[in-house]
């Protein structure tokens, strides 16, 4: 059976609340479940955020004195799963994938409607399961790769609400993905062509091809994990003959193109910000296009790079080491090409423009130590240390984090018919810049001198460093009030923005703002060059 | 435009100059104190000024077209509609996949004389020689000028301590100690959960899993007292879990290794 959308039947206004009810319904049209997922994703973010600033606070002594042991280790369980599962993937996979790929492909909603409903409904119950575990016996508290067997030994309830939790999003992430990759080859308005989609669309089909590749690896990894937990079968048990390596190498098969499934989509929304406010074409599209695609392939044979110091054998760590830096051509490709996307244009620097070059710097710092930390003789000195999580939070914060400010800023206007206030907003970038900084350039140095991670106490020689990052934590959490009053004043009183403020030529600023229910009053409109600045004043 | 080329001339060459500054002059290791670690520190400066190369560069690029090619107050209108170069394009596709494949080949070699590529179990010289599996590890080859014998030990870990075993002597430590320019082979394995022994002087690291053992080879070269860290999450009390290393010199080592030693087996 194929659920075909009929515009009139599910857009019937009278079956679908109206309003800022239509938010807490089960509601099928494709920008309500975008805001949904972000909006959700932001609040997960704040509890995650809140985690974070507990380790910093934690960390500012070397002394394990602020939370009880196993407390911090749930802590810390929770900061990476939340961080991941509900706020990075849901965001920029759920909310901007659902605003934008429709207006993208000339749809007047995503080939699933209900699937698309269904995929958001499964994250507020698992979201609130899992940090509601904490209650129960105490949360999982064997780190977000819950690596057996300290996994099997550590409290059972909180682990299995774990696993229970993570399979629902991995199952909601993947019902995202057939339903991206549907609507992307789909739903296409008659005459559009593949090569003339925005960049985000590509970023997307091939995220979304990661997604269903590997989640469900994942998928069938945890519930073998839980088997050994409730069950006592003897899969990854050493006790009973089990391998604990082998775990490993499953669940990285996933979790190392998880990373790719967190950054491909917030390439692919840079790349439709930069052009918009740099005035400028993409420089390079079928590069880009080519180069998501490499990423796609290689992301899919890296896993073992994280297990460098585990039980692998040689050959496989040299395999890995070349295959996971051959990774950085077709990222740099992408980066150089948005450098040269800025070249030469008529730039406006406002909040949206200087998220996205703030990323871009970040993200390439966090690549350098990616190449390095791909290098076996390397990663074995810092493996497991705070070099990897100022590496990681370089590439996911500093990344993706802040591309999903980027586009808020972006797309603010055509969610609400507002814009937000750009004083606020470059307060915002500021701080947020800074603070990130602070906290996460510093942890490179703990790690090269003796600081592993995931410890509640430490050396004494580190406090001074430690206490610098923790301050830049500080930093980031003050960042978000300007934020959230900007959202808030400007949602209810902010400048009228009217349909198109940034004069852009992608598909979605071709409707009024914000959209009406079927994204256009008439037939979709045809774009063949979504990125033709520089060309309308000559035509 | 023969200023404009002098200009980038003048940029590029200073980019390099700081990072080369940069990387020889600032130190962000701790000491050395294996043969690993000089070989390590080798390849994590040239990693360190080809990384900074980038990133500066990238930075400045970033920079100079925010501030070179903002909208004036008066612009209106669009920039150049220039849509790629292929040229430019194939030009950084090759040249990063040049340096990929360097950096990669280089550390290959470091990875091979830090002993990376040395068969396991036929490096492993241990007192009970049962044939027995060797999963994963590091044998350091070690120079024999330096070397006279080997010193084998046994590592069990668990939550949350280290307990290192010396066959030779029959007696079982809390404390590593072992002889300077000596090359050390420990066998190591797990009672519960994954751990790992690092000692970051030593720029060296394996996990210490349950059910399979591994193996690390070492060589220190400098007498002192180093911590023994383990580096994977393994229960509440992770961050305590270290011990210490204690390198000195031979004399000193047989008078410890003497008044522990038993001569007989008590069962």
């Amino acid at each position: 059976m194929t659920i075909s959308i009929d515009p009139q039947k599910i857009n019937n206004e009278s079956l679908q609340p109206k309003g800022w009810l239509r938010y807490f319904s089960f509601s099928l049209d494709h920008k309500v479940i975008g805001i949904q997922y972000l909006v959700c994703g932001f609040l997960f973010y704040l509890i995650g955020g809140t985690l974070a600033s507990a380790i910093r606070i934690e960390l500012a002594s070397p002394m394990s004195d602020f939370m009880p042991r196993d407390v911090y280790n749930q802590v810390l369980t929770l900061h990476g799963t939340i961080m991941i599962f509900l706020w990075i993937v849901p965001v920029v996979n759920g909310a901007f994938g659902n605003y934008l790929i429709p207006f993208y492909v000339g749809a007047r909603d995503m080939a699933f409607p209900r699937l698309n409903a269904v995929a958001f409904w499964l994250i507020p119950p698992s979201g609130l399961m899992l940090v509601a575990s904490y209650f129960v016996e105490g949360a999982a508290q064997a780190g977000w790769t819950a690596y057996p067997p300290l996994s099997i030994t550590t409290p059972q309830s909180g682990q299995i609400i774990w696993i229970l939790s993570v399979l629902l999003l991995g199952g909601s992430s993947i019902f995202g993905g057939i339903n991206f990759i549907a609507t992307i080859i789909k739903l296409r308005r008659p005459g559009l062509k593949l090569m003339q989609l925005p960049m985000y669309c590509w970023a997307m089909l091939g995220t979304s091809l990661l997604v269903v590749l590997s989640t469900p690896v994942l998928a069938g990894t945890l519930i073998l994990l839980s088997f050994d937990i409730i069950a006592n079968t003897g899969f990854f048990n050493p006790v009973l003959g089990g391998n604990v390596v082998v775990y490993q190498h499953l669940f990285w098969f996933y979790s190392h193109p998880a990373v790719y499934i967190m950054v491909l989509p917030a390439f692919g929304l840079v790349s439709e910000i930069l052009p918009v406010h740099a005035r400028k074409p993409l420089f390079g599209y079928t590069t880009m296009v080519f180069s998501i695609m490499g990423i796609v392939v290689l992301g899919l044979v890296v896993w073992a790079h994280h297990m460098f110091t585990s039980g692998t054998p040689p050959w496989m760590r040299l395999f890995f080491t070349i295959a996971t830096a051959f990774i950085a051509v077709p990222t740099g490709i992408k980066f150089f090409n948005w450098v040269a996307t800025l070249w030469g244009g008529k730039i406006s620097i406002n909040s949206a423009m200087l998220f996205s070059c703030g990323f871009i710097i970040n993200f390439v710092f966090g690549g350098i130590t990616g190449v390095a930390l791909a290098q076996v003789p390397f990663d074995i000195h810092v493996h497991d240390t705070y070099f990897v999580v100022a590496h990681f939070h370089y590439i996911v914060y500093g990344g993706t984090v802040f591309i999903i400010f980027s586009s808020i800023y972006h797309w603010f206007p055509k969610v609400t018919g507002k814009l937000l206030n750009e004083k606020l907003g470059i307060l915002h970038f500021i701080i947020t810049f800074i603070g990130f900084n602070l906290c996460f350039a510093p942890q490179h140095w703990l790690g090269l001198n003796g600081m592993p991670r995931r410890v509640a106490e430490y050396d004494p020689q580190f406090q001074f460093v430690n206490q610098i990052s923790s301050l830049g934590a500080l930093l980031m959490a003050i960042s978000t009030i300007p934020f959230l009053i900007n959202v808030f004043l400007s949602v209810r009183n902010g400048k009228v923005a009217g349909d198109n403020p940034w004069n852009a030529l992608t598909p979605e600023w071709l409707t009024s703002s914000p959209p009406p229910v079927e994204n256009w009053e008439g037939e979709a409109p045809l774009v063949e060059e979504p990125y033709g600045y520089g060309k309308q004043l000559s035509e | 435009m023969l200023n404009k080329n002098i200009y980038l001339i003048l940029i590029i060459s200073l980019v390099f100059a700081i990072s080369f500054w940069i990387g020889f002059n600032v130190n962000l290791l701790p000491a050395e104190a294996s043969i690993n670690a000089p070989i390590y520190d080798e390849l994590f400066k040239i990693l360190f000024i080809i990384g900074l190369i980038i990133f500066i560069g990238m930075t400045i690029a970033v920079i100079y077209s925010l501030f070179k090619f903002r909208k004036r107050n008066d612009q209106i209108g669009d920039g150049i509609a220039l849509e790629g170069n292929l040229s430019l394009e194939i030009v950084w596709t090759i040249i990063p996949s040049i340096i990929v494949l360097l950096i990669g080949l280089y550390s290959y070699n470091i990875y091979d004389r830090m002993g990376g590529m040395k068969e396991l179990n036929h490096n492993h010289e241990m007192m009970s020689s049962n044939p027995e599996k060797i999963w994963a590890g590091i044998s350091q080859t070690s120079d024999n000028k330096i070397s006279k014998n080997n010193l084998s030990i046994e590592v069990s870990a668990m939550q949350f301590a280290f307990l290192f075993n010396y066959p030779k002597g029959n007696f079982i430590s809390g404390e590593l100690h072992v002889p300077v320019d000596q090359k050390v082979s420990m066998k190591m394995e797990s009672k519960d959960v994954i751990h790992a022994f690092w000692v970051p002087e030593f720029r060296i690291k394996q996990d210490i899993i349950p059910g399979q053992p591994t193996v690390l080879n070492f060589t220190p070269t400098k007498v002192g007292k180093y911590p023994i860290i383990c580096a994977e999450l393994c229960g509440p009390y992770h961050g305590g879990m270290r011990a210490s290393i204690i390198v000195e010199e031979e004399s000193d080592y047989n008078d410890w290794f003497d008044k522990n030693k038993k001569t007989e087996v008590n069962l």
